[in-house]
């Protein structure tokens, strides 16, 4: 099923239920800009000073209908990106849900989440949006909606999500508004046409949350490799399972998560442009250490299988990555004058690459519908590891939102 | 494995026939059972509770906030243990934010929140009973309650409060809290406290409850309106239930990572 035929079915199902009931509007008003810090040579078509800089006016519809049995909601983004002087309608979600007692069926754009780790991804292998990301945007930016069919059942001993999807690619740092290292490559991309699938099964231990996650999908970045001259641009095939347990621990949060990455189009490591499978490994504590103040801390392991045959054929020129990449995160949130100011820190480091990345925000809230938050992303470290990539890229941002 | 359950039950039971027994044969009360009292009354009212909140937040110079919830609640027979769901429906920016608490009587509670933007269930650090409950003057140990054991009590005397016949009890907490004494007017007939001050170390009030209208709702005495003041900052909270109902049916399936994603329309109103 392409993924026009999905948005057609769900079209029609929406004008059913549109017809039904009156639907509520809600939304908000936003305005976010960044502004880099520093000085460094760029490319001229690479937006130097505010990489961000836009305004968006966002409608969330929501409505019910057949007597309950059947909701949906539209969640729609008009952008006026002045950075790059553009204007631009993006469709965040569109969703329908048809509920009863012993299953929920979803079909449209959905935003899916799975995992335990925070802003670390080993289960969630959904579509992400790291110029958002990076640019300093609302969290909720961070994640990109799939196009899926997704089917919940609820027998006793667990709950089960089925999930069919139509390929979706993550949204990486382009020359627009980030200065990177390496030539800039304009390559011919070539997106998967196949579904992907996903399971994920969960259940309660006791206080415990325990779940299994198979997913059988495609990497979000693509491989890039040199044809006749021609850059192409691959997203190949990667199966994930993977499980994580969460309960509580000495007045805390333990958070406990594996995967492992089944690279399909690379399983004995020797094509340099794929990824070699990998085991991922992640401990996370969060706690609270003072009144309105929480400290979450994760260690986070990558485990590359076939080191070897990664090493014997890097190309000449290429950074060597190591064969196991750990990296630290820290998490600090604390609330002011009746939770009207947040201050918050989220703070990456890799101990292999010796990079960082380190997120300070403050937020607060004018009133129930206004607020507004000053922050910045600060890239630190190894110019050769993920984050010292971006280093040229520090930015400061403020972000304005008036909801409805 | 069941039998064996059944008989510890049967024991719990016996006890609490006992102990009933001896509480009518005194003619006074004893500060623990009057506190044991007020909070089985403004926790444990009912097989469940269904609550449509409205709150209002109050800073110095007037500038309101307002929080519009339903909360459900179920008590888990007479283990003590309770579920506890709380559903955002206001402001616009958080609606569909949903808590869910499973609480115990002797130890942490498991919290879980729902945040709606980005579709994401999270458990979350439960040691919070001094912290605020979404920004008002009540921490969630006002919203669902504390054990009798948690502090020491002492009953200092009989009045009257707004005509009303009280006892006035004081309770110092054993271990470290946000505040070091509350003093307590519970109501003699109907179990309720009507008023609370909280002292800090230096003997200074810190916040006052007070329960502003009592009503008595399915047969229970609840208290429909209340607020809390910071006497410090002059913040103040004002909490209306609108919609109170006890024994309408909740099962312990609702509380549950279903329906914190997606709440039953039934009770969500």
């Amino acid at each position: 099923m392409s993924r026009h035929r999905l948005l057609g079915l769900l079209a029609g199902l929406l004008w059913e239920t549109a017809t039904a009931q009156a639907p509520e509007i809600h939304g908000f008003l936003q305005a976010h800009a960044a502004a880099r810090l520093g000085g460094v040579e760029c490319a001229p078509e690479t937006a130097f000073d505010l990489p961000f800089n836009e305004q968006r006016l966002q409608l969330k519809l929501e409505g019910s209908g057949l007597e309950g049995s059947l909701d949906y909601t539209a969640k729609l983004d008009l952008l006026h990106d002045a950075t790059l002087n553009d204007t631009d309608l993006d469709l965040r979600e569109l969703y329908a849900d048809y509920n009863t007692e012993r299953f929920t069926m979803r079909a449209g754009r959905q935003v899916v989440t799975w995992g335990v780790a925070d802003l670390l991804f080993i289960n969630d292998t959904f579509p992400k949006d790291w110029v958002s990301f990076f640019g300093g945007l609302p969290l909720e930016y961070l994640k990109r909606g799939s196009d899926a069919l997704r089917l919940d059942l609820y027998p006793d001993f667990a709950d089960v999500q089925i999930l069919l999807a139509d390929f979706r690619k993550d949204r990486l740092p382009d020359s627009d508004r980030f200065v990177l290292p390496g030539p800039d490559i304009s390559a011919v991309l070539d997106e998967p046409s196949e579904l992907e699938a996903g399971l994920r099964v969960s259940r309660y231990f006791g206080s415990w949350d325990g779940v299994l996650y198979l997913s059988r999908t495609h990497y979000r970045a693509p491989a890039l490799s040199q044809i006749t001259g021609q850059w192409r641009g691959e997203f190949p095939r990667l199966n994930a399972y993977g499980s994580s347990l969460s309960g509580p621990l000495w007045n805390g949060v333990l958070s406990l998560e594996a995967g492992y990455y089944d690279s399909v189009e690379d399983r004995d490591g020797t094509d340099p442009a794929v990824e070699n499978s990998q085991t991922r490994l992640l401990v996370g504590y969060s706690r609270q250490i003072a009144e309105d103040t929480t400290l979450g801390i994760q260690g986070y392991a990558e485990w590359m299988h076939d080191h070897d045959a990664y090493r014997r054929t890097l190309p000449v020129g290429f950074s060597e990555r190591d064969e196991l990449r750990t990296v630290a995160t820290l998490r600090f949130t604390q609330f002011h004058l009746h939770q009207t100011l947040h201050l918050g820190l989220f703070a990456f480091w890799d101990t292999s690459d010796n990079d960082g990345y380190i997120i300070p925000s403050v937020r607060y809230a004018f009133s129930d519908a206004l607020w507004g938050e000053v922050g910045a992303n600060l890239f630190v470290g190894d110019r050769n590891g993920q984050f010292g990539a971006l280093r040229d890229n520090d930015n400061i941002y403020a972000t304005l939102r008036y909801a409805f | 494995m069941r039998y064996a359950t059944t008989v510890i039950r049967l024991a719990a039971g016996l006890t609490a026939l006992l102990g009933a027994a001896l509480i009518s044969a005194a003619t006074q009360p004893t500060a623990e059972e009057i506190v044991t009292r007020s909070l089985e009354t403004l926790y444990y009212a009912g097989e469940d509770q269904r609550a449509r909140i409205s709150m209002r937040l109050v800073n110095p110079q007037g500038k309101e906030r307002r929080r519009e919830m339903t909360l459900l609640r179920k008590n888990l027979g007479s283990s003590g243990k309770q579920r506890y769901y709380i559903y955002f429906h206001a402001p616009a920016d958080i609606k569909r934010t949903a808590f869910m608490v499973w609480k115990y009587p002797a130890r942490e509670d498991d919290r879980w929140i729902f945040i709606p933007a980005i579709k994401l269930v999270r458990r979350i650090a439960a040691d919070d009973k001094r912290s605020s409950f979404v920004g008002s003057d009540f921490t969630y140990e006002d919203v669902s309650g504390r054990d009798v054991g948690d502090e020491t009590h002492r009953l200092m005397g009989e009045e009257n409060l707004d005509d009303r016949p009280v006892y006035r009890i004081e309770s110092l907490p054993k271990t470290k809290r946000d505040y070091s004494r509350r003093l307590s007017w519970i109501d003699r007939k109907r179990n309720l406290p009507l008023k609370e001050e909280y002292f800090d170390a230096r003997g200074e009030l810190m916040r006052t409850f007070n329960a502003d209208e009592v009503r008595e709702v399915d047969g229970h005495w609840t208290a429909t309106r209340r607020s809390m003041r910071d006497g410090r900052s002059g913040h103040r909270t004002e909490v209306v239930y609108e919609e109170v109902g006890y024994d309408v049916g909740l099962t312990e399936g609702l509380f549950s990572e279903r329906y914190l994603r997606r709440p039953q329309r039934q009770w969500i109103r």
